[in-house]
């Protein structure tokens, strides 16, 4: 265990872990928006800076991302200094720039006191913040079907040649993790688009509920050893099967 | 042939002078990127076709030889004759067969080729006694103009090799740490970071694979220092990368050239190539049990890559993004392993300081600052080119010295420095020296040393809007203050060239400023408003003219500014033909008008006027 101080109060950390780990188990809330346990930790939002110092800094003060600063012995931290305060305030109010429609950005940017931003909106804005949340579970997922495209100010996340991701296999991690909402896909019970490709979903042969997609069925089957017919049945079937299973080696049991 | 002793390279280096001092005469064709623009390949054709046809007496082939860049570009392309130093200027194919027949043949000079002074108006023969040369000290360019790139033995003829020798033979890696850090060395590339606490961190660190990079993916605009080292003089930075590799204990090198540089990517290969048929790369080398070999590695020319993490990654094949550094790359840097980053400039120091000694090295330049910096002068100066001077030359020297002042007499107005994300400094800085640490101070920075000298008709909030558009689109869009940040800063910019500024603008750019500078995640953001920071800290009265009166006193920005015929126009329509928007009216021989609503104040008419009639208000 590493001795570290935050907004005054000394706390005790992990050896290894990162300082955003340890001040969000004091319960102190700094939003972090590309931040997420799934994935490495990638410091793009900047929304998580804290001032960080130490007794023997003779007063040099740095200012950090949390979700990316290991802890270390004697580290003095402050999460809402009026300089911290401040640049949360001005990224949040360039988001709000660049992100004017997005619900997520408006309601964190009132939480700081913006309502509006003193910036000019940004032309054809979306709600994507690049955070990379969406490329990082990807390349974790084993896929890598989406990524950065371009650089500067028309950065944008997109499959490759912005065509439907030939290395998709629909399972909507991406989805799921933006914070924003802004990747969007929809299903239909049958059928599921994302990026724009089309895909078949698999159904359960005892309640005919769906289940998940015949690629990423494919996918898991070939990498991840699961067994062929696995994903005949959905998961409430398995959990049944299961039960059944369970509640006749109990009879067995009782007539022993 | 593979070289394994001190002794042997001694004899080749001996075999190599005495084959060059047979020759009389030899015909140097400058290469460089601004002589080969300008047509130097075919006047190298052109000799070889003469030389190769006709049976001179007491001259070869041999004695045509192409070198790297003279650094005197603006007088491109350029032929010099050794031994006499005699240096002809803006040579064209015609003067082929007269350079052949009167100085090679009769030893006569050939006066309409000559460099001309440009105060004292002087044809000057000899080029050390050209101002542009005499106030330069070569270190890092010493080999341009000199030896073929294309080949190691005009390398090794030069003494090359020798310092490399001596640290994988004769010294411990700890003796060549200690003699790199005593001679005060920093990065090249522009951080300034002291090389050899750099490789002292970086052997310390115990892990069974340290890796040596050389950082060439120069990128800031008007910048060709490393170019034409690479270009010109690649074995310097072989042997310099082979010195850090023995001194870190690496087994693996890469050299990192943006694909931009097409010629500097086939030099280098080629000299990696010679260097591994002498053994001077490889295995064993100089029979000892240290190996080492290059590899090249392209970039696509992203201007972030020049970025250490961000170029690292870019090796590793992935994504050119910069990563956090709490935990340095000379710890975690190339595949996570200990890793040496320095810049070409840098590399092509270390093999002089290691066979010339600390104490020589630090004897040139000031104090902390020791050594030399290649430039490339570019902008509204006489001698644009490249250059190297001590470290504390003052900028008064380089520009009116070495660069032999403004164009056409007109007033100075700022230097430029450091790239894009330099600074701007006034003639008020003139006098201050040029080093690391005095260009910091005064809100600029000494980057890769790009110089760019502008006039009185340059506007300096079109300046900082051009550098901010430039990293606008440069900057890599990870993290958000430097993508969204730079943006807005740069939208203000333009608010304020088109006239639509207001009165605490500039104020809100400060803020947003000093928030990117505490926000953003590396160097290139950090750094980012700086062309708006050093001009608003000297030229304030400017952008207030912009903000206030709704005027751009150079004359600049298109929106502010109107254009009138006065009376000096004696109605030769040049200016007539040249508008393209039909915004000029008149009949010959009389005063002409421009209708103020068809101008788009594009600028053309004032470029083409020869009779100074056209008034920029």
């Amino acid at each position: 265990m590493v001795n570290i101080t935050i907004n005054g109060k000394l706390v005790q950390a992990y050896e290894g872990e990162m300082l955003l780990a340890a001040i969000r188990r004091e319960n102190i809330d700094i939003p972090a928006l590309c931040h997420h346990e799934a994935v490495e930790p990638y410091g793009a939002c900047r929304l998580c800076m804290v001032e960080i110092t130490k007794n023997e800094w003779d007063g040099w003060k740095n200012h950090v991302t949390s979700c990316l600063y290991p802890v270390e012995e004697g580290l003095i931290v402050n999460t809402h200094t009026p300089t911290v305060i401040e640049l949360r305030k001005t990224i949040l109010d360039l988001f709000l720039a660049s992100s004017p429609h997005s619900t997520v950005i408006k309601k964190l940017a009132a939480e700081y006191g913006i309502t509006r931003t003193s910036y000019e909106e940004v032309p054809d804005s979306t709600d994507c913040i690049l955070c990379g949340l969406c490329t990082r579970i990807c390349d974790k997922m084993g896929f890598s079907a989406i990524s950065a495209v371009g650089r500067g100010h028309g950065k944008e996340i997109a499959p490759p040649l912005k065509e439907p991701p030939p290395d998709c296999v629909g399972c909507l991690s991406c989805a799921y993790i933006c914070p924003t909402h802004y990747i969007q896909f929809t299903d239909n019970g049958k059928e599921r688009t994302i990026w724009g490709k089309k895909f078949k979903l698999l159904r359960c042969e005892k309640t005919g509920l769906p289940t998940i997609t015949e690629e990423f069925a494919a996918y898991l089957i070939k990498h991840r050893e699961i067994p062929e017919d696995y994903f005949k049945i959905n998961d409430l079937s398995h959990r049944r099967e299961l039960a059944l299973k369970m509640g006749q080696i109990t009879q067995w049991g009782r007539e022993a | 042939m593979r070289i394994s002793t001190p002794k042997q390279l001694k004899e080749l280096q001996k075999k190599f002078q005495d084959r060059d001092n047979k020759l009389a005469k030899k015909i140097i064709v400058c290469h460089g990127p601004g002589c080969l623009a300008s047509g130097a390949e075919k006047i190298y054709q052109e000799f070889k076709k003469i030389l190769s046809e006709k049976k001179i007496t007491g001259i070869t082939l041999e004695a045509l030889k192409k070198t790297g860049c003279h650094g005197l570009c603006e007088k491109a392309p350029l032929v010099a004759i050794e031994p006499d130093k005699i240096l002809y200027t803006h040579v064209k194919e015609r003067h082929v067969v007269d350079i052949i027949e009167k100085t090679i043949k009769k030893n006569e000079i050939i006066p309409e080729l000559l460099y001309v002074d440009p105060q004292t108006k002087e044809k000057i023969v000899r080029y050390p006694d050209i101002k542009f040369y005499s106030h330069q000290t070569r270190i890092a360019l010493r080999n341009l103009g000199h030896i073929n790139a294309a080949d190691i033995d005009d390398y090794i003829r030069v003494g090359g090799y020798q310092g490399m020798v001596k640290a994988v033979t004769k010294m411990t890696p700890e003796a060549i740490i200690e003699e790199i850090s005593k001679s005060g060395l920093r990065g090249r590339g522009g951080g300034g970071f002291p090389t050899g606490r750099k490789w002292a961190t970086c052997r310390k660190v115990e892990d069974d694979t340290h890796y040596v990079i050389c950082n060439g993916d120069e990128g800031d605009p008007g910048a060709f220092m490393d170019r034409a080292i690479m270009e010109g003089d690649p074995h310097s930075v072989l042997e310099g990368m082979i010195i850090a590799a023995f001194a870190v204990g690496a087994r693996d090198g890469y050299i990192y050239v943006r694909e931009e540089y097409p010629l500097a990517v086939i030099n280098l290969q080629i000299a990696i190539e010679q260097a591994r048929e002498y053994g001077l790369l490889g295995e064993q080398i100089m029979g000892t049990y240290f190996s080492f070999d290059i590899q090249i590695n392209r970039g696509a020319g992203a201007f972030v890559c020049g970025e250490s993490s961000a170029l690292m990654k870019s090796v590793a094949g992935e994504v050119g993004e910069p990563r956090a550094k709490y935990i340095r790359s000379v710890v975690k840097g190339l595949y996570d392993k200990p890793t040496v980053l320095n810049n070409v400039e840098t590399y092509a120091n270390v093999p002089l300081i290691i066979e010339k000694g600390a104490d020589w090295f630090t004897g040139i330049g000031v104090k902390k600052n020791s050594g030399t910096k290649a430039f490339s002068l570019v902008g509204k100066v006489r001698n644009t080119g490249l250059i190297e001077v001590p470290m504390g030359t003052t900028l008064r020297e380089i520009i009116y010295d070495i660069g032999g002042g403004l164009i056409d007499g007109r007033p100075f107005k700022a230097v430029q420095t450091g790239g894009p994300s330099g600074g701007c400094l006034p003639d008020t800085m003139l006098d201050s020296p040029v080093d690391f640490d005095s260009l910091t101070k005064a809100g600029s920075m000494m980057g890769s040393g790009g110089m760019i000298v502008m006039d009185d008709r340059t506007c300096m909030v079109d300046v900082a809007k051009y550098f901010l558009s430039f990293l606008v689109s440069e900057s890599c869009g990870k993290c958000n203050p430097c993508r969204e940040g730079l943006y807005q800063l740069y939208k203000l910019a333009i608010k304020i060239s088109e006239g639509r500024g207001e009165e605490g603008d500039l104020e809100k750019m400060e803020k947003l400023s000093d928030m990117i500078i505490l926000g953003s995640l590396c160097g290139l953001g950090k750094s980012g408003p700086n062309p708006f920071l050093s001009t608003v800290r000297y030229f304030r009265e400017e952008y207030l003219a912009h903000i206030r009166d709704k005027k751009c006193p150079a004359g600049v920005c298109r929106e502010l500014i109107r254009f009138e015929i006065n009376d000096k126009c004696d109605g030769c329509t040049a200016c007539l033909m040249a508008c393209a928007y039909n915004a000029i009216t008149g009949s010959k021989k009389q005063p002409h008008v421009i209708n103020q609503e068809l101008c788009t104040h594009c600028g053309a008419c004032v470029t083409v006027c020869t009779r100074n009639a056209i008034d920029v208000f």
